[in-house]
């Protein structure tokens, strides 16, 4: 179930808080403490706006088990406004085709479902943008 | 470096291998390559696996249950792990001890049961090579997240998906002819074009079969005596580990596999040798991408240019720079963490002289690569024909 995973990330999955550098003004996603960039130290907290554009995207029609339910979902590579990349799944595409490129901005949804017994997952997902940027 | 001559090999076909365990499996190859080696007894064990801790088989201490079948309780034994890369990081471990002079010989086993495992399991097992926080919970299969970097790079560098079709093409023939193969069967470009998709853009002939196997390999100080009269000594030019971000979303430029860059350029420091100087190039063809990225990243073609190579013909077994010369992981079979090891012994058989039907005309040096992850961990080998020392009286024939 791995429900202290789920609670530690919390505030990534349902706010994409990562991190800013202090020494070099780099925007850090996934945080990790130290910047990639420069190498020094960097954890002071940092709200992502949500906006990027889709890097690349495919289709998972074979899921690992536990995401069979959602099958086939559409997984992307987002870039940020802000800079870093993140992994994440489209959602709410109706007819509109993905194309690389295409303005995408963050919604929180449910990633997976654990059984009758388990807990719900909700975290970030990414649509096609409907607010002007 | 090239005090570390590899001895004697020995595998199992890639397969399902329903009535044999992995265990079994591993025992069987180890014992092949210790009969090969004229050997009875080695003073380590090091086993190159992924999965047997994360899917149904729950299988920890591996090792030692390896050496206790085969007989040698007691034995120093230990598992390597680095993803996909598992078997060559085995292989690596192996080559440090025997040069640290601690032991005089090593074995190094690469072994994988997948066909046990229910096959969305498998997806599962195979998709903690990403990052358990950040990719895994988004759920991309392993397939997904190459399918990530090959539409990126079409999109990028206007290849379109046929152009990929002689990566494909080329393993199957070579399989066809190698009794160790999972995939004995040759594919046109119709059928490749044709074949089913998995994560578009990748189809099921871009993407490389799963299945149980084992391999081995004796390595030893070179020197000692080899039972095979007519062998040539095969030594340990270069071996080299370098490390990427384990997301390919935290790359810079994720179109390149920097880890592969920086430990084949380290290979190619430590033997001397340039990437032309390679008789051929065992590289990790899980997916067809990602042979283009090794030939790029090898120096052996420029950026974005990878598909170009298969066009030409150069990785035939009659070209430039052949690849997968038994089938490569398209279609000799992929069990992950077993694969590293294989290709050492294909590499092996080829500067043996000893790769039957799959034998090329020229193979003096060669080179073995393995990918662990989308590009997180690589790890480079270069083997090569030990050089005799020049004989006085075959100078004076000369003059």
């Amino acid at each position: 179930m791995e429900v202290s995973r789920h609670w530690r990330l919390k505030q990534q999955r349902y706010s994409l808080v990562g991190e800013v550098c202090p020494h070099c003004d780099s925007k850090i996603f996934p945080p990790r403490d130290i910047c990639p960039d420069c190498g020094q130290e960097a954890s002071q907290p940092y709200k992502f706006s949500g906006r990027g554009q889709v890097y690349s995207f495919t289709t998972v029609h074979n899921p690992p088990a536990g995401h069979e339910e959602n099958a086939p979902y559409t997984v992307a590579l987002v870039h940020l406004d802000e800079g870093p990349m993140v992994t994440a799944q489209l959602t709410d595409v109706g007819d509109k085709a993905v194309e690389i490129g295409m303005p995408v901005e963050m919604v929180t949804r449910k990633l997976r479902s654990d059984g009758e017994r388990g807990i719900l997952v909700y975290g970030y997902k990414f649509r096609p943008r409907l607010l002007p940027a | 470096m090239e005090r570390v001559a590899v001895l004697g090999v020995g595998m199992v076909p890639v397969d399902e291998h329903w009535d044999r365990s992995m265990v079994d499996l591993a025992g069987e190859a180890a014992l092949a390559a210790m009969t090969d080696a004229g050997m009875e007894r080695v003073d380590a064990l090091i086993v190159g696996n992924m999965t047997a801790a994360v899917g149904e088989s729950g299988q920890l201490n591996l090792a030692a249950q390896i050496a206790d079948w085969c007989g040698w309780r007691g034995l120093e034994a230990y598992k390597v792990e680095a993803a996909c890369a598992s078997g060559a990081a085995a292989f690596r471990a192996g080559i440090v001890t025997v040069a640290s002079g601690q032991v005089d010989s090593v074995l190094v086993v690469g072994v994988e049961k997948m066909s046990q495992t229910e096959s969305t399991l498998t997806t599962a097992a195979l998709a903690t090579a990403a990052d358990a926080d950040y990719e895994v919970p988004h759920g991309p299969s392993f397939v997904a997240l190459n399918a990530l970097i090959m539409r990126r790079y079409q999109h990028e560098y206007g290849w379109q998906h046929e152009d990929f079709a002689p990566f494909s093409v080329n393993a199957h023939a070579n399989a066809a002819r190698n009794p160790f193969a999972r995939l004995r069967h040759t594919i046109s470009v119709k059928e490749y074009s044709r074949a089913r998709i998995v994560s578009d853009p990748i189809n099921i002939l871009d993407a490389s079969p799963t299945g149980d196997g084992a391999a081995a390999i004796v390595l030893t100080r070179s020197g000692k005596v080899n039972g095979h009269a007519n062998r040539p000594t095969v030594v340990v030019a270069a071996s080299a580990v370098a490390t990427d971000t384990i997301g390919i979303h935290s790359r810079r430029e994720p179109l390149r596999l920097f880890a592969a860059e920086r430990s084949a350029h380290t290979a190619y420091l430590q033997a001397g040798l340039r990437p032309d100087e390679m008789d051929f190039f065992e590289l990790h063809d899980a997916f067809s991408i990602m042979a283009a990225l090794s030939l790029e990243a090898a120096g052996m073609a420029e950026v974005g240019q990878g598909p170009r190579l298969a066009q030409e013909g150069a990785i035939r077994p009659d070209g430039s720079i052949p690849i997968a010369t038994f089938g490569g992981l398209k279609a000799r079979g992929h069990p992950v963490g077993a694969t590293g090891v294989y290709q050492l012994v294909e590499v092996t058989r080829q500067l043996w002289g000893e790769a039957g039907d799959n034998q090329l005309s020229k193979a003096r040096v060669g080179m073995a690569q393995s990918i662990g992850g989308t590009g997180a961990t690589v790890v480079t080998h270069i083997l090569r024909i030990k050089a005799k020392p020049a004989s006085p009286s075959l100078r004076h024939s000369h003059a």
